[in-house]
C-alpha cells in the first residue's frame, strides 16, 4: 500500500510530457507484447509497424525529431514495407505446426529469459545522465547539431558503417544476379 | 502560446484541410472535363451548371451503395485499409508553406500547417507510409487479383522512393536546410528556382511522383486488363470512394510538393516590389496581409498547373509494361539521380549553380545522336492500283 501511495504522489508530480511518457509507453508494450502474442503473421507484423510508430513518439519526447522521422522512413517505411511483402507472398494461412514442438518452445523461453535477466541487470547498471534545465541547450537532437556530431566526433564509425552497407548491397545483387541458363519468373 | 495566434494558426490549419478536400473534390471533376477535351467529348454537364454538381452526385452515390465485406475477408483490416490510405494522403500537407505570413496587430503566424525543421523528410515519411492502406486492403480482401495489386504497389512505391530521396537530397546540398519554408525562402529570385538549377532532379522528382501516386502511366497496381480492378477489386460503396479519393488528395499534395521545391513556392516575379507597393499604398498590416494573399494565389495557380499536367499525361501517355517500370526506376532514374547528386556535389565545390544543366545537355546530345544514327524505317510499300 505504502508503494502505491508514493506511487500516486509521483503521478501527481509529473509534467504533462511525463503523462505522455508513461500513455506512451503503455501502449507501446502493449502492441509490442502482441507482435509476439497474435496468431496471425499479418496481424503481429502490423502490431510491429505499430509498435515503431510508438518508438518515433518516444523520440519525439526525447527532442530528437530527426531520429523520429528517419525511423518511420526506415523502419516503418521501407523495412516492414518489406516484411509485410514477404509474409503476404509466403501465405502463411495454414499454420505451420509441427515447428512449434516443445523443444522449439522450451529453447525460445530460455533464450528470452536470458535476455531479458541481461538487459535488465545492464540498465539498471547503467548509468543515466542528468541535465541542467537552466542551461539546456533546446537545439539538442536536432538535424544540425546530429550532423556536426556525426562528421566530426564518430566519422569513423560512420564511414565505417557506410562501408558495411554498401557490401549488403553487393552481396544482395550477387545473390539476385540471374544467370544466363537460370528459369526467367 | 497567445490565444489570438491559436485561433489564427487553428483557422490556417481548418483552411488548408477544407482547401485540400475542396480541390480533390473539384479534381474529380475536372480529370473528367481534361478527358472529355482531350478526347473530343463534352465531359459530365447534367448536374447543374456545366455539371458543377457532378462530385456531390458522385459521393451520393457511393454513400447509397451497397457497402459490402466479403465473407472470407479479414473484416477489421478491410476497413481499417481504405482509412489509412486517406489518413496517410492527408497528412502531408501540413508541413507545406502555403503562404508568406498572415499579420495581425503586433502577431506574426506563418500560413503553414507547422514549420517543423525536418518538414521535407516529414512528407518523404508520410508518403513512405501511404503504401500500406494498398497493401493492408488487398491483403484484407483474400483475393488473389487483390493481393497482386496490393504486392505490384508495394514493390513499385520502394523502388521510385529510392530515386525520389535522391532527387531530394540534390535539392537539400543546394539549401542546406530540411525546413520546406528555409527551401522556399531561398528560391526568392526566379532564376534560382529549383527547376533552373536542379532540371534534371525535377524531371525525376516529377516521375516519382507518378509512381508514388499509382498514376498513369504507373498505375499498375489497379491495371484492369491484367488485374480485374487491382487491390480495390473487394471494394465498394464508400469504402472505394475513399481509395479513389486519396490519389487526388495525393495528386494535390505531391502537386504542392513539386511547386514548394522546384517552382519557388509562393513567389513570383518582383514579388518584392510588389510588396512594397502595398504595404506603401496600403499600410504595413493590410498591405503585407493583400501581399500575402497574392502569394498563394500564385501557389495555387502553380498547383492547378501541375494537377492539369497529371491528368494531361494520363489522358496521353499509355500504360508501361511491368518489367519497363521497374527497369527505368532502378536502371535509369537511380543512377541517374545519383549522377545528379554528384554532379550538383562537383558545383558546390567549385561555386557552378547550374551545374547540372552538363548531364542535361549530354543527355540531349546522346538522344540527338541516337535518333540519327538509328536505322531508317522502310517506306511501307503502297500497292499500285
Amino acid at each position: 500500500m505504502n508503494q502505491f501511495d508514493s506511487f500516486l504522489a509521483h503521478l501527481k508530480t509529473l509534467t504533462a510530457a511525463g503523462y505522455m511518457f508513461y500513455g506512451l509507453g503503455f501502449i507501446t508494450l502493449l502492441s509490442a507484447i502482441t507482435v509476439v502474442t497474435a496468431r496471425n503473421p499479418i496481424h503481429s507484423v502490423l502490431a510491429l509497424i505499430f509498435t515503431f510508430f510508438c518508438l518515433t513518439g518516444h523520440y519525439m519526447l526525447l527532442n530528437a525529431q530527426f531520429l523520429a522521422i528517419v525511423n518511420i522512413i526506415v523502419y516503418a517505411g521501407a523495412i516492414m514495407v518489406l516484411f509485410l511483402f514477404a509474409i503476404m507472398f509466403l501465405n502463411l494461412k495454414q499454420d505451420d505446426e509441427e515447428s512449434k514442438v516443445t523443444l522449439t518452445k522450451t529453447a525460445g523461453v530460455i533464450v528470452g529469459g536470458v535476455l531479458m535477466v541481461l538487459l535488465l541487470s545492464i540498465f539498471n547498471a547503467a548509468p543515466v545522465g542528468t541535465y541542467n534545465p537552466g542551461t539546456f541547450d533546446a537545439q539538442t537532437g536536432m538535424v544540425e547539431r546530429l550532423g556536426i556530431v556525426l562528421y566530426s566526433d564518430y566519422i569513423l564509425p560512420f564511414e565505417l558503417a557506410s562501408v558495411l552497407f554498401l557490401i549488403a548491397m553487393v552481396g544482395a545483387v550477387m545473390l539476385g544476379k540471374r544467370e544466363a541458363g537460370d528459369p526467367h519468373f | 502560446m497567445d490565444l489570438t495566434v491559436l485561433i489564427i494558426k487553428s483557422l490556417v490549419i481548418l483552411a488548408i484541410f477544407g482547401i485540400t478536400l475542396l480541390i480533390a473534390t473539384y479534381s474529380t471533376y475536372a480529370e473528367r472535363k481534361v478527358a472529355a477535351f482531350l478526347q473530343d467529348r463534352i465531359g459530365p454537364n447534367r448536374a447543374g451548371p456545366l455539371g458543377l454538381l457532378q462530385p456531390i452526385a458522385d459521393a451520393g452515390k457511393m454513400f447509397f451503395k451497397e457497402d459490402f465485406i466479403p465473407a472470407q475477408a479479414s473484416k477489421w483490416l478491410f476497413i481499417l485499409g481504405p482509412c489509412l490510405a486517406m489518413l496517410t494522403a492527408l497528412m502531408s500537407s501540413a508541413v507545406i508553406p502555403f503562404g508568406d505570413s498572415i499579420k495581425y496587430a503586433s502577431y506574426d503566424v506563418p500560413v503553414q500547417g507547422l514549420d517543423v525543421n525536418v518538414g521535407i523528410l516529414y512528407v518523404f515519411g508520410v508518403v513512405s507510409l501511404g503504401v500500406y492502406g494498398i497493401m493492408i486492403g488487398g491483403w484484407a480482401s483474400n483475393n488473389k487479383f487483390s493481393l497482386l495489386g496490393a504486392i505490384r504497389a508495394a514493390s513499385q512505391n520502394i523502388s521510385y522512393e529510392v530515386a525520389l530521396g535522391l532527387s531530394i537530397i540534390a535539392i537539400l546540398m543546394m539549401t542546406g536546410s530540411l525546413s520546406l519554408r528555409h527551401i522556399v525562402n531561398e528560391q526568392a529570385n526566379v532564376w534560382e528556382w529549383n527547376i533552373f538549377t536542379q532540371p534534371l532532379g525535377f524531371v525525376i522528382f516529377l516521375t516519382c511522383a507518378f509512381a508514388e501516386c499509382n498514376r498513369t502511366p504507373f498505375d499498375l497496381p489497379e491495371c484492369e486488363t491484367e488485374l480485374v480492378g487491382g487491390y480495390h477489386t473487394e471494394y465498394s460503396s464508400m469504402k472505394l470512394g475513399l481509395y479513389l479519393f486519396s490519389e487526388y488528395i495525393n495528386m494535390f499534395t505531391s502537386s504542392a510538393v513539386i511547386s514548394t521545391l522546384y517552382f519557388g513556392g509562393f513567389h513570383y516575379p518582383f514579388m518584392t516590389q510588389v510588396h512594397d507597393a502595398l504595404v506603401g499604398s496600403l499600410g504595413d498590416v493590410a498591405g503585407h496581409n493583400v501581399a500575402t494573399l497574392i502569394g498563394t494565389v500564385v501557389l495555387f495557380a502553380k498547383i492547378f498547373f501541375f494537377i492539369f499536367f497529371f491528368m494531361w499525361v494520363r489522358w496521353t501517355v499509355p500504360r508501361f509494361r511491368y518489367d519497363q517500370l521497374m527497369n527505368l526506376g532502378w536502371k535509369s532514374l537511380i543512377p541517374l539521380s545519383i549522377l545528379n547528386v554528384i554532379l550538383t556535389g562537383a558545383g558546390l565545390l567549385y561555386n557552378i549553380k547550374y551545374a547540372t544543366w552538363a548531364i542535361v545537355l549530354v543527355m540531349v546530345v546522346l538522344g540527338a545522336t541516337n535518333a540519327i544514327k538509328a536505322p531508317r524505317r522502310k517506306p511501307v510499300a503502297v500497292p499500285q492500283v
